[in-house]
């Protein structure tokens, strides 16, 4: 949590809070929409944003349209979502370090395109190209998937 | 809805982590609310924040994963899915609860309309209706913006807007959108910088009020 951009404090309240919230809605998980992992994930950055940034509660969107968004089931979707990790996996690891620092500075330090450029001392343009290009690879290993 | 102009891959990626300031990350959840294809790619993207996560030191979900999903009862899982505790509205509707027509306009002149939407911390959220033939007002000089459509259409040198298109353009690229005809042009727009939003009002008011 302290590398989603939060402070120490908040990053302990905020991994309570995750946990307390994955808790709660255990109910909701189920496996063949989508790793554990994603739905993690996904709530620890929604709480990262509601505790940041406190005012934009309805960029949550409404998780009904993600469910229809990966509704496509394998026969095996539990193995399918295992696949899928693991490419993503191996797509990560295998980018050039300049493309994989972006990608970590966005997700696990919570930094815009502005806050890396910023950052690296790099121009916006070659922060988004690389970004860019990381998710056209990760994007191909997945293709077979989709 | 056919939508032709989507997020860039660089903003999606953004948005998906989390990292796209405020005022740009509420357009693009409108975007996504309306174009499947962007919803598909932001369940992608969060699975490589989901890859990030349990690949740093000490993370376990992954090896946790078949005892958590064995551990549901099916009457737990039944039951309660129905009742998504994170459920929340569409966007859109949380922001114009009343609709697009019930939008409470500031008059510019031109052919132009403003409504402020209100947001905290940094960038400039707003509504932007522009009647046809009018020219929907440029702005770029850096800072990332983003434009959906969300009634009518325009045009420029990089194609045809419609409901649901997203400009989602370089500042590089230099362009000078058009309405088209029929109903009024209605456009999500947000900014990164507020002070560059309040500089297009001001160039907007210009003419008129020699600002």
């Amino acid at each position: 949590m302290m590398r989603l951009g939060a402070d120490a404090g908040t990053a302990e309240d905020l991994a309570h809070e995750t946990l307390f919230a994955v808790w709660r809605s255990a109910a909701l998980y189920r496996a063949e929409k989508g790793s554990a992992a994603s739905w993690i994930f996904a709530i620890a950055r929604n709480l990262r944003i509601d505790r940041l940034r406190r005012e934009v509660p309805w960029q949550q969107l409404p998780q009904e349209l993600f469910e229809e968004a990966s509704g496509e089931t394998l026969p095996d979707a539990a193995l399918a979502e295992k696949e899928r990790h693991a490419r993503v996996h191996t797509a990560l690891s295998g980018l050039p370090p300049e493309q994989h620092e972006v990608v970590v500075l966005a997700y696990l330090e919570g930094l815009s395109h502005g806050a890396i450029a910023q950052r690296l001392g790099l121009p916006l343009g070659t922060v988004k190209s690389r970004m860019r290009i990381a998710y056209q690879k990760i994007r191909a290993a997945l293709e077979d998937l989709r | 809805m056919s939508i032709t102009h989507h997020l860039d891959d660089a903003t999606l990626m953004s948005f998906a982590a989390g990292a796209l300031p405020a005022a740009l990350a509420a357009v693009a959840a409108a975007h996504v609310t309306m174009c499947a294809r962007c919803r598909s790619d932001v369940v992608a993207l969060e699975g490589v924040g989901a890859a990030l996560l349990t690949a740093l030191p000490g993370a376990r979900i992954e090896r946790a994963e078949p005892e958590f999903a064995a551990g549901l009862s099916p009457s737990q899982q039944r039951g309660e899915a129905s009742a998504a505790p994170m459920q929340s509205p569409a966007p859109l509707a949380r922001l114009l609860p009343l609709g697009l027509d019930a939008v409470r306009w500031r008059r510019l002149g031109l052919g132009l309309w403003h409504h402020r939407l209100p947001l905290k911390g940094n960038g400039a959220l707003g509504l932007l209706r522009v009647a046809p033939g009018r020219i929907v007002p440029e702005h770029g000089h850096g800072g990332a913006e983003l434009t959906l459509v969300l009634r009518g259409s325009f045009h420029d040198a990089t194609g045809r807007y419609r409901t649901g298109d997203v400009a989602d353009l370089d500042d590089s690229i230099e362009h000078e959108p058009v309405a088209d005809p029929g109903p009024d042009c209605v456009c999500l727009f947000a900014s990164e910088t507020p002070a560059r939003f309040r500089g297009l009002i001001a160039r907007l008011m210009q003419p008129w009020h020699g600002l």
